[in-house]
């Protein structure tokens, strides 16, 4: 450890210490003297810059005054910053400023940080005049969520460094120069035109008002409103888990901040920022219903979401619990106890997912509960549980600051984790060197040494070629492979024959960059793999995520800070709804359901009998149900008609279950298909631990209530399970955790206590004084014999290729401004607003090799079905490929999609099919 | 006339045309932002031939595209981002900064020509803004003539100037620009000039191969600057030796930089050597470098200079191949940015950015060009070196008058019978100057008062022209020599009109960076044109700006308006 120096100066007449690196603000602070500042932020990313003037200070000496949010104190410097000519300064550049805003009776904040630093230096009014009115920019009102005002614009920079430098989404520029210097979109472009991703990250960095949320102005550009009340939770979207603060004016959310959380530290990206206002959507559900006597489930039907009155009744809330738990109970009682399944939901926190699996285990008596995992990850975990004995991430993403070199494979991070790809960003522009390897174009690319498009589903050939190049080239970390791993001469003579040269034409990237990426990994000091779908989403998703295991593995790149494996996990629960044993074959903590220690500590833990069959995963259960061997079903929160490969398949099998429990807060497609609907709650109706994609346990807090006679998640699982005469009395979420807490032995050192002080806690944590590990297995893994395993894949092609007939390789994913299904964001005003239709995505070259022209009509087709949209042009995408998002439920590409498994993972290869494109009038 | 957005935001009406009112059937908003189309692509890339792919070089390749294009268009910008992997962003606020680019629509009609009448102080004194009025109107209904306003160009001692192209007319009047419009005469005239054969012939390069060879010790040639009392030229007057001293402790790698971007109005002294003799200066650049053991020069030279750059980048091919040890010699061209002349703007400039001064510390002789320690001197100053060398320490400090050691390049312009370079004894005064070298003042006019440093060295009045000019003389007086700029007004001048002309000439140089010089220079401008001046607030402006301004620019600006207030009371309103 590197000893921290200190600095001895005078500041104001007193001696003072600085440590090394702190500026003399910092220290005046840490003095109690507060300089007033403007341009320098005072927050987590944003390094000082020194321009606005309005921190001066007089250093003895020196001719001119310094800067104090820039300036580092040296030893023995005396500083003033109360003498008159510092303060002088100080006023006069905030009179300056003043002269040009905008009258604050007027203005677009007025409790902006500007005005109250002008508060604080009682310089409320200016002796100069304002600018000519034609200097004066106009508003850009072009951004649906962010008001453009440069009238009251300081030019402090804080938004380009909020965009370039924290962010690192490169839009806004200081454009022209001197008193025509200007805050510009790319090219002086309306921001809703420019290439803005609107993280709104310039808009909690404005200390003015000149950006701001629209919402908040009325239509004359004066913030009109103020939120009352403030509220510390997090983000219900992805699984980078950013903390954020709910700001509530009454039952609304109005506005949302970032805070400065362990994955986010107050980034926020477009969803999370703009994206809360589904919550108050007229489709919320806000009364439980019963589907109607006589009308019939028919998997092609679209229900009106704002009205289901047309399929259904409103019942009370007695009789919809005893309908909804009578159902299940008849099936389990005369169809047996494999009747009967249920689909948690990773969105939900770490208390419902657990309950709702004692529910499955217990009331239902068998372990056919599993959730959306299965479609995401499941290929991953298995290849993790196989080789290293842990699903878990082994670092956290802000680890990649730490990292030589960082892989980024099949994970399109801009779009589906975008803070997370900011700290990828900031670790690049740092000089961490980055690989992306992605078959469509990446955004990531901007910032990589190596950004390689290589061909759809030859992930292992890529892979084992570049296996082949660390063994060969003896970049095998030897020590770390003898120590911790076995297997070595097996995957040694597996790759011999994969060769750069001989897999160069099978995943059409050269052999010689194949060879600089190999030695670029090899001879990293430390490095990072992050992976996503594209990895995983194969019928070889196991093989992909086995190379990247192998590839950490002989290169001893695990255990260490800057080192690791990161599947980046897709929803915010995703990890504790795993943890919480919504896994058909493990309890809580993954447990094996089949092992009679762990069956034993759970009967006695949960006062019942357990059964000891491994259970049905989510594809296996929706086969079950269309062979009407499984006949009841409860969801909580997850949207299979959406989201499940040839979802015509996963329709028809819904339409097929004789009972239906759908527990959400919209009438999604799956529920539709239901017989009883309960009204559940939104994430920020609710509280409730989240565990993100670096392990970290989170707290989210209630901010608004459910609307109507909506109820909490937990509340409803435990009226269910009473129904079923589990007799639970659980008073509060934080008595549900305590008692999961005792059954998952990593979070032993996390009390709800202590997640209610410290907000956020990261697993394994043994102990409640214990900081929790960051980083893990840098000292063997979790496996029986305490290495780690190298297992040799094979190329095994995508289970359908392109033809004659279906030309085209169709992949799926997402867009940034929707998640998932869409049931949410389709819902937000903001999102829906910025991308409202679906498109199918393809290359200009392939554009016209089709003869289409951006908007044109199209029929899009594979074997397992048809839908139409419209052509977008997207440069990214390779010719012979064609990308649709999967959140259109008009449009659900999802129909079309191939559900061949992955023999491990058993998760469906949505990355991969053949298609045909037509034009159609 | 067509004028093109540069340098100013372009006027637009309240922007409503993104995306929010765009019809539901016709949203296709997807890829974000501009996309680069593949016909610009393949013309960018083709216009920038074999040159590397470096962000370093963004300014050169803009000229390229400017050169060619004559503007920058959109769709060439956005295909420049793409080929160098750079934000649009950051293209468009480097290409917006300098005046020298024309960043245009795709659809815009572009000029075959651009007129620049120069209309800072020594052309000002000399009817630029009539001159300015008469060429606009000749050409207001012509899309194929440009008439704009520039700054100084450096020739001041020809007044009134104007550049047709990069064509200069010395002492032009409307018939001059109408004939070289009409003739497209728009090439530089390079004047006939020392070539190498010719510098080599009379023994130069000697100096410079001895050193390489080891016959002669940098220790040693830093202690003979010191002696000679060599001091920067640029400007500020640091001594030549210690600046070499501070950057030999430095870490290695290092590098050089020549600051060829004289553009304080008034100066034109570099300028006059680089075409006097470029040998000399490009040889005392080389020694410099040697001593210093910098890898690489970069010469950063004012686009205002266009025939010097066709002459240095000649004689540069021909240096290249003919002498011994060369380091990297790199020729960057400036685009129309006083600031550029400040030494880290100047860095900037050469990184590709925008020209904004750094904060100091830490200093480039520490953290310089690309981060590493950074030599930077002026042209004049490394022209003098050899000189030193041959002639002595002693003789070149033995120049001075009286006490003062060295000589100093004077350029003289305004009302005086004989303006140009006059190279005289350091410690000489206003008075001797104008009567010994300049031929007293221009018939009919009476000498009222002198600016001695360019635009921000102040204003003083005939009756203090016996101050001796040399470094450290004038300062007690609110005034400096800097780069030895003289312009001499007379009682047929306002000394207001000169006092708004310099600051007018700042509001538009200010880089915009910090609040003082941004929003101070405009809000000068504004009191400044007020019959009356506000003494006590402009007092406090000029203060808070000299105070709290990040570099000389801002912290310099308000100079004139000091020195009104103090000898000039009267003529700005003040009893």
């Amino acid at each position: 450890m590197k000893m921290d120096r200190t600095i001895r100066f005078r500041l104001d007449g007193r001696d003072v210490e600085a440590r090394e690196g702190e500026t003399i603000w910092q220290v005046a602070k840490r003095e109690g003297t507060l300089l007033p500042h403007l341009c320098h932020a005072d927050e987590v990313g944003y390094e000082p810059d020194g321009n606005c003037r309005a921190c001066m200070v007089q250093i003895e000496g020196e001719r001119v005054l310094s800067a104090s949010c820039i300036r580092q104190p040296t030893e023995g410097m005396v500083v003033q910053s109360k003498d008159d000519r510092s303060r002088d300064s100080r006023r006069m550049v905030m009179e300056l400023l003043v002269a040009d805003q905008p009258p604050r009776t007027r203005a677009h904040d007025d409790e902006s940080h500007f005005w109250k630093m002008a508060d604080a230096v009682e310089v409320t009014s200016s002796r100069f005049a304002a600018r000519e009115s034609s200097h004066v920019p106009p508003a850009d009102l072009s951004h649906h969520a962010m008001a453009v005002h440069l009238d009251a614009c300081i030019h402090c920079n804080l938004c380009v460094r909020a965009c370039r430098d924290v962010q690192v989404n490169d839009v806004i520029g200081m454009a022209y120069r001197g008193a025509g210097a200007k805050i510009v979109f790319d090219f002086d472009d309306p921001m809703g035109a420019s290439s803005c991703v609107s993280c709104g990250e310039c808009v909690q960095a404005c200390p003015t008002g000149a950006l701001m949320e629209s919402s908040l102005l009325d239509d004359k550009g004066i913030g009109a409103l103020k939120a009352d009340d403030h509220v510390e939770s997090l983000c219900p979207y992805c699984g980078v888990g950013c903390q954020l603060t709910f700001h509530t004016k009454g039952n609304d959310i109005i506005a949302v901040d970032g805070r400065d959380g362990p994955a986010n530290e107050q980034r926020l990206c477009v969803k999370g920022r703009f994206g809360f206002d589904y919550v108050s959507h007229p489709h919320r559900l806000t009364k439980p219903l019963i589907r109607l006597k006589g009308v019939l489930k028919n998997a092609e039907e679209r229900l009106d979401p704002s009205n289901p009155l047309t399929h259904f009744r409103e019942a009370s809330w007695d009789e919809a619990l005893d309908y909804a738990a009578s159902g299940l109970l008849r099936l389990r009682d005369e169809a047996g106890v494999d009747a009967l399944a249920g689909f948690g939901c990773a969105k939900g926190s770490n208390e419902e997912a657990y309950l709702f699996q004692k529910l499955v285990r217990t009331g239902f008596r068998n372990n056919h509960v599993d959730h959306c995992t299965r479609l995401c990850h499941a290929s991953s975990v298995a290849a993790l549980m196989e080789t290293i004995g842990s699903g878990a991430v082994t670092a956290p993403v802000s680890d990649v600051a730490h990292a030589d070199v960082a892989i980024v494979i099949g994970a399109r991070p801009a779009q589906n984790h975008p803070v997370a790809a900011t700290f990828i960003k900031n670790a690049a522009k740092k000089g961490t060197q980055l690989i992306v390897l992605d078959p469509r174009a990446n955004e990531l690319a901007r910032y990589a040494t190596h950004a390689v498009q290589f061909r759809a589903g030859t992930d292992v050939a890529l892979l084992n070629a570049m296996i082949n190049v660390i063994i060969s080239e003896g970049l095998v970390d030897k020590q770390y492979v003898e120590t911790h791993t076995q297997g070595f001469e097996e995957i040694k003579s597996h790759v011999a024959d994969f060769s750069p040269e001989a897999m160069a034409p099978i995943c059409e990237v050269d052999a010689e960059v194949i060879r600089e990426m190999a030695l670029l990994y090899g001879k990293a000091d430390r490095a990072m793999i992050f992976w996503g779908m594209g990895v995983s989403q194969h019928v070889h998703g196991t093989d992909n995520a086995r190379c990247l295991i192998s590839l950490a593995l002989l290169t001893g790149q695990v255990g260490r800070q800057g080192t690791g494996l990161h599947p980046l996990r897709g929803q915010n629960n995703v990890q504790g709804a795993s943890d919480m044993g919504l896994i058909p074959m493990v309890f809580p903590d993954y447990q094996p359901v089949d092992d009679d220690d762990t069956r034993a500590f759970f009967e006695k833990k949960w006062g019942t009998s357990l059964n000891a069959n491994k259970g049905l995963t989510v594809v296996e259960i929706m086969k079950a149900i269309y062979e009407r061997s499984i006949k009841g079903l409860y969801i909580m929160g997850e949207n299979p008609a959406m989201s499940d490969p040839d979802a015509h398949h996963a329709r028809e099998a819904l339409a097929r279950l004789e009972h239906l429990v759908v527990q959400d807060i919209f009438l999604t497609e799956t529920a539709y298909l239901a017989d009883v609907i309960l009204p559940a709650s939104a994430f920020p109706e609710k509280t409730g631990s989240f565990t993100n994609t670096d392990r970290y346990v989170q707290l989210g807090r209630q901010a608004v209530s459910p609307p109507g006679e909506a109820r909490h998640d937990w509340r409803i699982i435990q009226d269910l399970a009473n129904r079923m005469e589990l007799n639970w009395s659980y008073t509060d979420e934080g008595e549900i955790y305590e008692e999961l807490r005792s059954c998952v032995p990593s979070m032993k050192g996390i009390s709800w206590k202590r997640l209610q002080k410290e907000g956020w806690v990261v697993y394994p944590c043994d102990s409640e004084e214990a900081e929790g590990e960051f980083v893990i297995f840098g000292d063997g893994f979790p496996t029986e014999s305490g290495r780690g395993r190298l297992v040799s894949a094979d190329i095994v092609p995508p289970d359908e290729q392109p033809d004659e007939e279906y030309p085209l390789i169709l992949t799926t994913g997402r867009l940034l401004e929707h998640w998932h299904t869409g049931s949410m964001t389709r819902r937000a005003g903001v999102l829906d607003a910025i991308e409202p239709r679906a498109f199918v995505h393809l290359s200009p070259k392939e554009m016209k090799r089709l003869r289409l022209a951006i908007g044109d009509s199209v029929a899009l087709e594979t074997r397992r079905g048809r839908i139409e949209t419209h052509v977008r042009e997207d440069r990214q995408i390779p010719e012979g490929m064609v990308f649709m998002p999967f959140c259109y439920e008009d449009a659900a590409v999802n129909k079309l999609t191939n559900d061949a498994l992955d023999p491990f993972g058993k998760i469906a290869e949505v990355k991969y099919c053949a298609a045909r494109l037509e034009k159609i009038k | 006339m067509v004028v093109m957005g540069h340098c100013r935001p372009m006027k637009t009406k309240t922007l409503k045309e993104g995306r929010k009112n765009m019809p539901q059937s016709m949203y296709v908003p997807y890829p974000k932002g501009r996309q680069a189309d593949e016909a610009s692509l393949k013309e960018v890339r083709s216009l920038l031939g074999a040159m590397p792919l470096r962000r370093d070089l963004l300014v050169e390749y803009l000229h390229r595209l400017q050169d060619s294009q004559r503007a920058l268009f959109h769709r060439h910008l956005v295909a420049l981002a793409e080929i160098l992997r750079l934000p649009l962003a950051e293209v468009f606020e480097v290409a917006s900064f300098y005046a020298h680019f024309d960043i245009c629509a795709d659809d815009a009609t572009v000029p075959q020509i651009t007129v620049r009448v120069c209309d800072s102080i020594s052309c000002a004194l000399r009817g630029a803004s009539s001159l300015l009025a008469q060429a606009q109107k000749q050409w207001q209904n012509d899309d194929s003539v440009r008439v704009v306003a520039a700054p100084c160009m450096g020739r001041c001692d020809e007044a009134p100037v104007t550049v047709v192209g990069q064509h200069h007319l010395a002492h032009s009047t409307l018939a001059d620009i109408k004939k070289t419009v009409s003739k497209k005469d728009i090439a530089p005239v390079v004047p006939s000039y020392r070539d190498f054969g010719v510098y080599r012939r009379e023994g130069g390069y000697r100096l410079y191969e001895e050193c390489v060879a080891g016959k002669h010790d940098p220790e040693q040639v830093i202690e003979q600057l010191g002696k000679a009392n060599l001091r920067g030229k640029g400007g500020a007057g640091f001594p030549a030796a210690q600046k070499w001293k501070f950057v030999r402790a430095a870490s290695k790698p290092r590098l050089m930089t020549i600051n060829a971007d004289e553009g304080e109005p008034g100066t034109f002294k570099d300028k006059y050597y680089m075409e006097k003799d470029i040998h000399r200066f490009l040889e005392g650049t080389l020694i410099a470098a040697w001593a210093v053991e910098a890898e690489a020069i970069y010469i950063y030279l004012r686009d205002e200079y266009p025939a010097i750059h066709r002459m240095l980048m000649k004689e540069l091919t021909v240096v290249n191949t003919s002498l011994p040890s060369l380091p990297a010699i790199h020729v960057r061209r400036g685009a129309g940015a006083y600031i550029c002349g400040e030494e880290s703007a100047m860095i900037e400039s050469i990184e590709g950015k925008r020209g904004l001064p750094r904060h100091k510390p830490p200093y480039i002789s520490t953290v310089g060009l690309f981060g590493k320690p950074t030599l930077n001197q002026n042209v004049e100053t490394v022209y003098w070196i050899r000189d030193i060398m041959e002639k002595g320490a002693s003789w070149y400090a033995s120049l001075g008058k009286d006490d003062f050691k060295g000589i100093h390049s004077f350029s003289v312009s305004g009302r005086v019978k004989n303006p140009g370079v006059k190279v005289a004894a350091a410690g000489i005064t206003m008075n001797e100057l104008l009567h010994e070298h300049c031929g007293g003042m221009e018939d009919g006019h009476e000498f009222k008062g002198y600016l001695p440093g360019g635009a921000s060295g102040g204003v003083l009045p005939a009756s203090m022209a016996d101050i001796p000019l040399d470094f450290g003389q004038l300062e007690k007086h609110g005034c400096f020599l800097g780069s030895a700029a003289v312009v001499v007004f007379s009682d047929k001048d306002s000394v207001r009109d000169v006092v708004v002309n310099l600051l007018r000439f700042f509001e538009d140089e200010s880089c915009g960076q910090c609040t003082p010089c941004r929003v101070g220079t405009e809000k000068a401008v504004a009191l400044l044109e007020k019959n009356q001046w506000n003494a006590p607030l402009l007092t406090q402006l000029v203060s808070a700006m000299r105070d709290a301004s990040i570099c000389g620019l801002g912290q310099a600006a308000g100079n004139p308006i000091d020195c009104a207030l103090r000898f000039f009371p009267q003529e700005v309103g003040i009893s």
